[in-house]
């Protein structure tokens, strides 16, 4: 609710208050008369400009080194080169529009290769989450209205009334005549959508962190002076963590280039440190890529996420021989191949073998649970089961015979059958579901392991369908 | 090579070569398999740990190399600290590595989307020094990618093994090809010790040593890995009486 000369008027509305018709610049008076009760709050710009500061902070830790907040009600993300921390750019928009919709903020979030694109797609496409292929630009943005441009809503009237409707109008006309009657702004705006001319955003530093920070007199331009010069900022960032007995787990290099771009290089410890070789194991080969344009003019290097890391005594003399330290290499091959593809896998309680194994962080502190060692387990395990064409008497002979992948396989010697029955706690299709499952081995000695869906009597059980399931070594 | 009387003169040839070798300066000790037969194949007693290593599988095993992955598992059972295991196509079934001895808090799996990657995450896991061994499902090993590994290896003291799997019967033919490893296995299943009564037997397993530096070819007929990762010289060889347990299989109903 804020105030103009015709008294209390609507600045925002909710989801639900909209859809009854209600809208940004009525009057106070004119709502109440239509819907009668009302729930109404006071404007109070100062508050929603801190409370998106502290939003933007989230997102800072949570998701990007750059993020700035675009007043009255946006942010600005790039996650160039942080996306691949939470599974590519689709899972984090959808993560950070399901964290946003947990706090009830009914968030409309775009990725796109600028910020223009995604401001106007974001904000006038309607849809909650939306993804804007690299290259895909002006295809996406042709068909919404001018304002979507970040253009005054006078500017975008004016637009109209000679017919420009749509950015993709305004992407054809000529820009010579457009520039005499509009002035620059409307070329300037699509240029910064479509990428065609910079678009600055001014990151915000997130008051607790520790970072370093150097301003270069000369652009720096060969690699090896910018190696030289981030093993320098990660020695001195590496200093003030150990003066606050803290380990990073996850820094940030950001390098802004002569004309004002800047570019984000965000990389993750398995284990908190602060070892200069560490951080420069990880930033050395990610710097040789980055695009240096007409130099780099400055370096900022933060700690992102640390956690208190105190110093041990290393050896005494009764203490056993050390276990060496796995953390430096799980970084590399983090970095290498991402997080969800380095795990350990440990044991589950549950007799259903794909429910019995877990994936979990390397680092993780082993749990108690093993399997059986009675049960034999195939070395190999085929996900999904493939089916198979068995002969075999039921209900609870082993196959006589058997056809994979087209090779008909006689059965010579057979074990079993191991029953397994479904885990009602997990749900309906589990509730009657039998597998009995039998290991095989055929004339050359290669053993598999099969299974039949169902008891072998009533059909309630399963579908009386063969397949493999596991290879056995 | 028949396995040998003691010869002092070539001992001492053998210990001039090694010594004027290109990079073998390091004697960082071997990995017995505690059955002699095999072990006195090789001249230092049992498996080099500084080198690199090729297993594959024999037969129908070329493909998913079931047998072989078992055969280093147990190998590794034996070996103290971390294990990592890289591979591309993540169907390995890890409670099958517990039973051949290899606890799983030990193994690491690190997924690499292609073999360029994996054979890099293969090397950079040989050259930490720090862990019982590296296990890497290969398809394609040359020559220069196995004399890296055969370095990185050897300065590290951790022994390597490309666990060779292909994804067709017409790939499997690189197996012939030279590599620099130390030694190369075939591993394939043959049928199980018998059993008195019906049910499936201990597994057994022909396991051909092709290859080895410094050494001779043999094979040998095994019982699978034990719980402890294990071999066992098979009864059929020594010629005694099986020794596997008939399994107490019924119905868990």
């Amino acid at each position: 609710m804020g105030r103009d000369v015709r008294g209390r008027i609507i600045q925002a509305a909710s989801r639900q208050a909209l859809l009854a018709g209600l809208r940004p610049g009525m009057s106070l008076a004119h709502a109440s008369a239509i819907f009668g009760q009302l729930t109404h709050y006071e404007f109070d710009p100062a508050e929603d400009a801190a409370a998106l500061e502290r939003l933007a902070q989230w997102a800072l830790r949570r998701y990007s080194p750059i993020v700035m907040p675009d007043p009255p009600a946006g942010l600005v993300i790039d996650i160039t080169g942080a996306s691949h921390l939470h599974g590519g750019e689709t899972d984090l928009v959808t993560d950070l529009r399901r964290r946003l919709l947990n706090s009830r903020i009914d968030a409309h979030v775009c990725v796109a290769d600028t910020w223009g694109a995604a401001h106007a797609v974001a904000r006038f496409s309607g849809q909650g989450v939306f993804c804007i292929p690299s290259g895909g630009t002006p295809e996406a943005l042709g068909s919404l209205p001018t304002e979507a441009l970040r253009l005054d809503p006078d500017l975008a009237d004016g637009l109209r009334r000679v017919g420009l409707e749509t950015i993709g109008d305004l992407m054809t006309t000529p820009r010579g005549p457009l520039e005499l009657r509009f002035g620059p702004e409307p070329g300037r705006r699509l240029d910064q959508a479509l990428g065609r001319r910079p678009d600055l955003i001014t990151p915000i530093q997130a008051p607790e962190r520790i970072e370093v920070d150097h301003h270069f007199s000369d652009p720096i331009l060969t690699s090896d002076i910018l190696l030289q010069e981030v093993e320098r900022l990660s020695r001195s960032l590496c200093e003030a963590l150990e003066r606050r007995s803290l380990g990073a787990l996850e820094i940030d290099l950001l390098t802004n280039a002569v004309g004002g771009e800047w570019n984000a290089l965000r990389v993750g410890f398995s284990s908190p440190t602060r070892h200069p070789e560490r951080f420069m194991r990880l930033l050395k080969d990610r710097l040789q890529n980055t695009d240096r344009g007409f130099g780099i003019e400055r370096l900022h290097l933060s700690a992102s996420r640390s956690t208190p890391l105190i110093a041990q005594q290393c050896e005494t003399l009764t203490s056993s021989p050390q276990v060496p330290d796995i953390g430096p290499l799980l970084d590399v091959l983090e970095a290498r191949t991402g997080k969800q593809r380095l795990y350990r896998i440990q044991a589950v309680e549950s007799d259903c073998p794909e429910r019995s194994v877990e994936r979990v962080s390397p680092l993780e502190p082993p749990n108690r649970a093993r399997w059986d060692p009675r049960w034999p387990r195939p070395a190999r395990l085929l996900e999904p089961p493939d089916p198979i064409e068995t002969i075999a008497l039921l209900p609870d002979q082993p196959p006589v015979q058997f056809t994979w992948k087209g090779v008909r396989r006689r059965v010579l010697r057979a074990d079993g059958p191991e029953r397994i029955h479904g885990e009602w706690i997990r749900g309906q299709d589990d509730w009657m579901s039998v597998r009995d499952y039998f290991s095989v081995e055929d004339e050359t000695g290669e053993r598999y392991w099969l299974f039949r869906e169902g008891d072998g009597v009533s059909l309630e059980t399963g579908s009386h369908r063969w397949f493999l399931h596991g290879i056995f070594g | 090579m028949p396995p040998s009387l003691p010869r002092p003169a070539l001992d001492d040839l053998r210990a001039r070569i090694a010594r004027i070798g290109p990079v073998g300066q390091r004697a960082t000790g071997v990995l017995p398999f505690g059955v002699p037969d095999i072990d006195r194949r090789f001249p230092e007693g049992g498996l080099p740990l500084s080198g690199l290593h090729e297993v594959a599988g024999g037969g129908p095993g070329t493909l998913h190399a079931a047998a072989a992955a078992l055969f280093v598992a147990g190998v590794m059972a034996r070996s103290a600290g971390h294990v990592i295991w890289c591979l591309t196509r993540p169907d390995l079934f890890a409670p099958a590595l517990a039973q051949a001895g290899l606890d799983a808090d030990r193994v690491i799996y690190v997924e690499a989307e292609r073999e360029a990657a994996l054979l890099t995450c293969f090397e950079d896991s040989l050259r930490h020094g720090g862990l019982g061994g590296v296990v890497a499902e290969v398809a394609k090993l040359s020559m220069v990618a196995s004399r890296r590994l055969q370095l990185a290896a050897e300065a590290s003291g951790t022994p390597g093994f490309a666990l060779r799997r292909w994804r067709r019967h017409a790939d499997a033919t690189d197996f012939g090809h030279p590599t620099a490893a130390l030694t190369r296995w075939r591993i394939s299943a043959l049928p199980s010790t018998p059993l008195e009564g019906a049910g499936i037997g201990r597994a057994r397993w022909l396991v051909e040593l092709i290859r080895q530096r410094n050494g001779g070819s043999a094979d040998f007929i095994v019982e699978a890995c034990d719980a402890t990762g294990r071999l066992g010289l098979s009864s059929n060889m020594a010629g005694r009486p099986a020794v596997a347990t008939p399994r107490d299989k019924q119905a868990s109903a």
